[in-house]
């Protein structure tokens, strides 16, 4: 809800997360990377290994993003701000590591 | 919920400064995007040693990486009390966010000592200089960020910090968590897969 204001284009500021959500923000990023760590040192996993610590790490990044930097309570600008340089940045590591034949089929 | 505030206006009432420091956050990717592209792009095309396998700590990085996420849960924390005016609290959680910065600085001196008593060095191979480059560019990131955080520390101190201008703290606090959000990125791609 937004307050009346006289001003012609008033600053608009969103309401940030409680103490509670932060700890509870944290807590899972303590778990998901003591899950990382193990799914590293257990050999049972390591077929799975790339994708399991990949999504893990997008997990963390994206909650990290969400709550701590505020991006899904704030503006869509900075959302657009944020993700489109990121989206261009994977783009150029994708590309680059497939020019490089990091993705070519081993025999 | 929203509140109307009268100051850095823009014309699609978001403050300037925040405006600004994202897009300054998104150029920021880029450049981590570069340096993490050149790691993997030379990864595994090191001709002599040491590799990754034979030096990389991950006990080691696994305690630096949990240091960096309770540093960003301080600061959030911080935020929140410059927020309510609770300058009290403010002071200890941008003191405790500094303290968590220094001694992930300090590991990180710690392990690039250790290496180079190792045999890696920038000039040793490929796996060197990517790596060197990468977490050294984000070590000098979170150096910026520590004594950013001791700047604000020591104004909240003088008793200029105040929920009036906590968009300050908001902001330091957005390049805290980029550092940490960048760190989540390199233990996995170059500490974990290997």
């Amino acid at each position: 809800m937004q307050q009346p204001s006289t001003d012609e284009h008033p600053v608009v500021q969103h309401a940030h997360p409680t103490a509670g959500v932060y700890l509870r923000v944290a807590t899972i990023l303590v778990i998901l990377t003591v899950i990382e760590v193990g799914v590293f040192y257990v050999p049972a996993f390591h077929a799975i290994l790339v994708p399991a610590l990949l999504l893990l790490s997008a997990v963390k990044f994206t909650l990290v993003v969400m709550f701590y930097m505020h991006l899904k309570m704030d503006s869509r600008f900075f959302t657009f701000l944020f993700g489109g340089p990121l989206l261009l940045g994977l783009g150029m590591t994708m590309g680059l590591m497939f020019l490089f034949g990091a993705f070519a089929l081993r025999r | 919920m929203t509140i109307a505030a009268a100051t850095h206006r823009t014309s699609m009432g978001l403050d300037s400064r925040k405006m600004a420091f994202w897009a300054f956050i998104g150029s920021e990717c880029l450049l981590f995007g570069s340096l993490i592209s050149t790691y993997l792009v030379y990864k595994g095309r090191s001709v002599v040693g040491p590799y990754p396998h034979d030096i990389l700590n991950i006990p080691f990085t696994s305690v630096s990486t949990f240091d960096l996420l309770m540093s960003s849960l301080m600061m959030v924390l911080a935020l929140a009390a410059v927020q309510r005016g609770d300058l009290k609290w403010a002071k200890v959680w941008l003191v405790a966010t500094a303290l968590l910065g220094i001694f992930f600085l300090s590991g990180q001196v710690y392990e690039f000592t250790s290496f180079v008593r190792e045999g890696l060095t920038l000039q040793t191979n490929l796996f060197g200089a990517t790596f060197f480059v990468l977490t050294g560019t984000h070590g000098a990131h979170v150096t910026v960020g520590v004594v950013w955080l001791l700047t604000l520390w020591v104004r909240a101190l003088q008793g200029q910090l105040t929920a009036a201008n906590a968009v300050t703290v908001e902001i330091c606090g957005l390049y805290w968590h980029f550092v940490d959000v960048i760190w989540i990125v390199i233990f996995t791609v170059v500490y974990l897969i290997q």
